[in-house]
């Protein structure tokens, strides 16, 4: 599957909350962040669980200040996350 | 979720479903134990030990870690995965960052390099405290940062693995490579500790 992002891209994370097998983890959900490495390709959990589907999509390093996950803080979080779960960030972009 | 590590239900589904295929002869249960006996038995914090003092010692070693950690750890004798592949990443300590590794989802965790998780890292208090406050958790571990270091927290969420490279102590020029890796620790690798 083609990358739809590249490191630099201001992301949001998908704000579902899927009844299924996940690994968005809940609290980067909604929230803004900046795209900084790409991690490859692997299937997609949630299709796996769902229906056996084991299509390889991107996976992207994922950094958000926690100012915007906690509302304070000074530290950084990255998270890896399939570009699935991903929206380009087009209000701040 | 999969915070239910020692959950007694799925570990004999687990078991149940092993024996079903056994029985119809898919997988062999002394093969399966070989597999799991090898990889354990190679997996140790001593590995990720070595893997850092040379990049102590090593520049050119350093910069093929950090661009490529699976590559630059068989320049050692290491695989980066085990049983799965495994994108492994080394993000690395200086004088303004300090990195720390979290698996928020459940307790994923470079086995090859590190052995087996130590019982905390699967905590959901360190899971659900470290991304939030991580210098009050660093400081419980004993690990207070001066305000000028910024602290970046990585959370292992899908197929990546990490492993903090911590700066070198001072006064180490004179040690060799043996040396320094004695002196790196389980959590030093983790982020849990300077070295």
């Amino acid at each position: 599957m083609a990358e739809r992002f590249a490191p630099g891209d201001r992301v949001v994370v998908r704000l579902d909350d899927p009844r299924g097998h996940t690994r968005a983890p809940r609290y980067v959900r909604g929230r803004h962040g900046v795209v900084v490495e790409v991690h490859g390709e692997h299937s997609l959990p949630d299709a796996v669980v769902a229906r056996g589907d084991a299509t390889p999509e991107p996976v992207y390093a994922v950094r958000f200040d926690a100012v915007e996950l906690w509302g304070a803080g000074g530290h950084g979080v990255t998270v890896n996350l399939w570009q699935s779960y991903l929206q380009p960030d087009e209000v701040t972009a | 979720m999969s915070a239910d590590h020692g959950d007694g239900a799925l570990a004999a589904r687990v078991r149940r479903a092993e024996t079903l295929l056994e029985e119809r002869g898919v997988v062999d249960g002394a093969e399966l134990d070989a597999i799991l006996d090898r990889y354990l038995a190679t997996g140790s914090p001593a590995n990720g030990a070595r893997v850092v003092a040379r990049a102590w010692t090593d520049a050119g070693f350093r910069d093929r870690l950090l661009a490529d950690a699976n590559a630059a750890v068989t320049e050692l004798g290491f695989r980066a995965g085990g049983l799965q592949p495994t994108l492994l990443r080394a993000v690395a300590n200086t004088a303004e960052v300090h990195n720390v590794v979290v698996c928020t989802l459940c307790s994923c965790y470079p086995i090859a390099l590190l052995g087996p998780s130590p019982s905390w890292y699967k905590s959901e208090a360190y899971r659900s405290r470290v991304v939030r406050d991580p210098r009050s958790v660093l400081a419980e571990f004993g690990l207070t940062l001066p305000d000028t270091v910024r602290v970046e927290v990585w959370d292992a969420s899908a197929e990546t693995r990490y492993l903090v490279v911590p700066r070198r102590p001072d006064g180490t020029d004179h040690l060799d490579d043996d040396k320094l890796a004695a002196l790196v620790t389980r959590n030093g690798l983790i982020g849990t500790a300077a070295v």
